[in-house]
């Protein structure tokens, strides 16, 4: 068992002709990953990567000879909100966006598209997800990942990588590792993601990763308290940012007081979630608490 | 991306939002001309005379000053433009007034906060407005709660003509027959110009009972730059640190920060992350440094360049996790910089993922001087015990 993804999840690649899908495209297909064929407006009738996967003008076109549970949109930012609107137009299950730098104002209308569809989105402005030894959607290095009992969560790209490597050095291996995302507005929230993770018997615990900006934590921690009985251990990244910078994720902006570092980490240990103080103790304080 | 006053009250009178108007001025021959311009413009001798820098707080710091004679008009003009403006909002060491709007003077009967900005928590755009306005805001949401007023907006649940008539009634200003097209154009200057925040402290009632925004406060969405010709030309780089404006040039994401132990990691979140670390093991991070998720020769080389234009920097932790990039590639790299750029202080590096255990070994047997390490909680205490 998984969440989301595995094995047989059929993956379209919008954006499959541009340098970062291609590439990214063969290294799902390397990995496992049953990537059935591409979109790029305008490139329909040619093939790409080493498999010749055939690629097509429209999601439209593809799904009158492909049966599609998800795509990936590896497109510019100015496209890419057209790009999750297609997709959430064909009615497409599981929309995984990795593209950075999507103006808010598009993805508000992204958002409430969303909110009167079946779709899932994942991202922006993520790493995408991956279930160890089965499939990966997006930009993940999969020889990291090792099948095991952990679900892994985060809005940070390198600090998914960190947590899966120190999950599986410590023996304990993962399940599905999904990075949600650090900009303002994302598709799937932690408690989203939480519930995939509840109903997961493979999952004994989840490795949830935040940062400073916005409250999602604090409302993850809320909800964790109140429906989640798997072990969680969190680590909330920039507990040394100055006030009111920027640390690159736009979301990433401490505009009030529940939105710090400290104000999170307080909040998640009431709610009886374990706090790892700092990057390296992810994988230690995990072990400890599936041995309790 | 912020802009200055001047120029966000330009996108708000393109939206027939009324403004305090004035002219700028950008060099002290300009001054005499212009303030006799407004007088005779706005028909009065008394004008306002507003150093424009980035920063708030300026009426504080002395930068914004009430004329009442044309004498008193060209005194502080002259004392503001090239004064070096401290305020709250600049750090210690100020900001040089390169311009300063010279406006017409008004009589205020009321001033009120207002604030238009995206709420994360709700998924809408949230109006926030206060009878207290010209204040610190920040005293006012601290101590007396209930006198700031929020109505929010998106496209299926909270539509636009409610949260509007919810501010106009928190202000009392239901007799003023424009107030309902006055904040609709501000929202479509808002929503149109792709802002984070407007904000307009304070907006004002006239004597003569006009409603006029007195000052204005706009950060852009720099995501939307593309498709905002008129705004992208606004940029003004003189108001940012040049080290930043250096690594934003390299592509490189850098905050300078007060400490000493230079930083350079890929992704925002491990970034963070690792100041955290020193922090905990009792260094002080000199910055924060992503170099991306993809690190290569050169952006480590660039990233090196800005972290030792630094002079506080003692020592540099480098923290790389490889993930399509194989650390191999990351450690030569690493090698390649530091002898070419003949570098003075210590230099940790933590290379984790592909390829990382053969990354190692190419460090430990090269002939310059670098201290690796397997973990970010090793790496930390190295760095930081080489400053100490």
């Amino acid at each position: 068992m998984s969440i989301l993804l595995n094995k047989k999840t059929s993956i379209l690649v919008q954006g499959i002709t541009g340098s970062e899908g291609l590439f990214h495209a063969q290294q799902m297909l390397d990995y496992g990953s049953n990537v059935v064929c591409g979109v790029t407006p305008g490139k329909g009738g040619q093939t790409a990567t080493e498999n010749n996967l055939p690629v097509f003008n429209s999601i439209e076109e593809a799904k009158k000879e492909f049966s599609i549970d998800a795509t990936v949109i590896f497109v510019p930012p100015r496209f890419a909100a057209n790009a999750i609107h297609e997709a959430i137009n064909q009615n497409i299950g599981l929309i995984v966006c990795i593209s950075e730098g999507i103006p808010v104002r598009d993805m508000k209308k992204v958002k409430s598209a969303l909110d009167n569809s079946s779709s899932t989105l994942i991202g922006p402005n993520c790493p995408g997800l991956i279930t160890a030894e089965e499939s990966k959607i997006g930009i993940t290095p999969g020889f990291i990942c090792k099948k095991g009992s952990v679900g892994i969560l985060s809005r940070s790209g390198t600090l998914t990588y960190e947590a899966i490597d120190q999950i599986v050095n410590v023996g304990l291996g993962m399940t599905t590792a999904v990075g949600i995302g650090g900009d303002p507005i994302i598709g799937s929230s932690m408690i989203d993601i939480l519930k995939h993770f509840a109903d997961d018997e493979e999952t004994k615990g989840v490795v949830m990763i935040g940062e400073i900006g916005g409250s999602m934590e604090n409302e993850a921690a809320e909800w964790i308290k109140n429906n989640f009985n798997k072990p969680v251990v969190s680590f909330i990244a920039g507990q040394t940012a100055p006030k009111g910078k920027r640390m690159g994720h736009a979301g990433a902006i401490i505009s009030e007081g529940s939105e710090t570092a400290d104000a999170k980490i307080k909040i998640l240990k009431e709610c009886g979630v374990s706090v790892a103080k700092t990057v390296s103790e992810i994988g230690e304080t995990m072990l400890q608490l599936i041995e309790e | 991306m912020k802009i200055h006053e001047f120029q966000a009250k330009e996108l708000l009178s393109d939206y027939n939002v009324p403004i305090q108007r004035g002219h700028i001025v950008y060099s002290s021959n300009e001054i005499e001309k212009t303030i006799e311009k407004v007088q005779n413009e706005f028909n009065s001798d008394a004008v306002v005379v507003k150093a424009q820098i980035h920063a708030g707080g300026r009426g504080k710091g002395g930068g914004v000053k009430f004329c009442p004679s044309t004498e008193s008009a060209i005194e502080s003009a002259n004392e503001i433009l090239g004064m070096n403006l401290i305020t709250h909002q600049t750090g210690e060491e100020g900001k040089l007034v390169n311009q300063i709007l010279i406006t017409e003077a008004l009589d205020i009967e009321k001033e009120f906060y207002f604030a238009l900005m995206f709420d994360r928590a709700k998924n809408a755009d949230v109006f926030i407005v206060s009878t207290e306005g010209g204040v610190d805001i920040e005293e006012v949401a601290e101590k007396t709660p209930e006198k700031i007023v929020k109505a929010w907006v998106n496209n299926d649940t909270y539509l636009l003509d409610d949260a509007i008539n919810t501010i106009i009634n928190a202000l009392s200003l239901n007799s003023f027959n424009d107030a309902f097209e006055i904040f609709t154009n501000i929202y479509n200057c808002y929503s149109n110009s792709d802002c984070n925040l407007l904000e307009i402290n304070p907006l004002v009632i006239t004597e003569d009972q006009k409603i006029i925004a007195l000052d204005a406060k706009v950060d852009i969405d720099s995501n939307a730059l593309f498709r905002q010709e008129k705004i992208a030309k606004f940029h003004d780089t003189s108001e940012e640190d040049p080290l930043e404006l250096k690594a934003s040039e390299y592509g490189l994401n850098y905050i300078k920060l007060d400490g000493n132990v230079g930083c350079m990691v890929n992704g925002a979140g491990l970034a963070m992350a690792t100041m955290d670390i020193v922090k905990h093991h009792g260094g002080e991070p000199a910055n924060f440094l992503d170099v991306g998720g993809a690190a290569n020769v050169d952006t480590i080389k660039n990233g090196f360049k800005i972290i030792l234009s630094d002079p506080n920097v003692k020592s540099v932790l480098i923290n790389i996790f490889g993930g399509i990039v194989r650390c191999d590639r990351v450690a030569n790299g690493v090698i390649q910089a530091v002898k070419e750029l003949n570098l003075n202080v210590g230099v940790v590096v933590r290379l984790q993922g592909t390829n990382a255990k053969l990354a190692k070994q190419i460090l430990d047997e090269s002939d310059i001087e670098l201290i690796s390490a397997e973990t970010i909680d090793e790496a930390a205490k190295k760095a930081v015990g080489l400053v100490s």
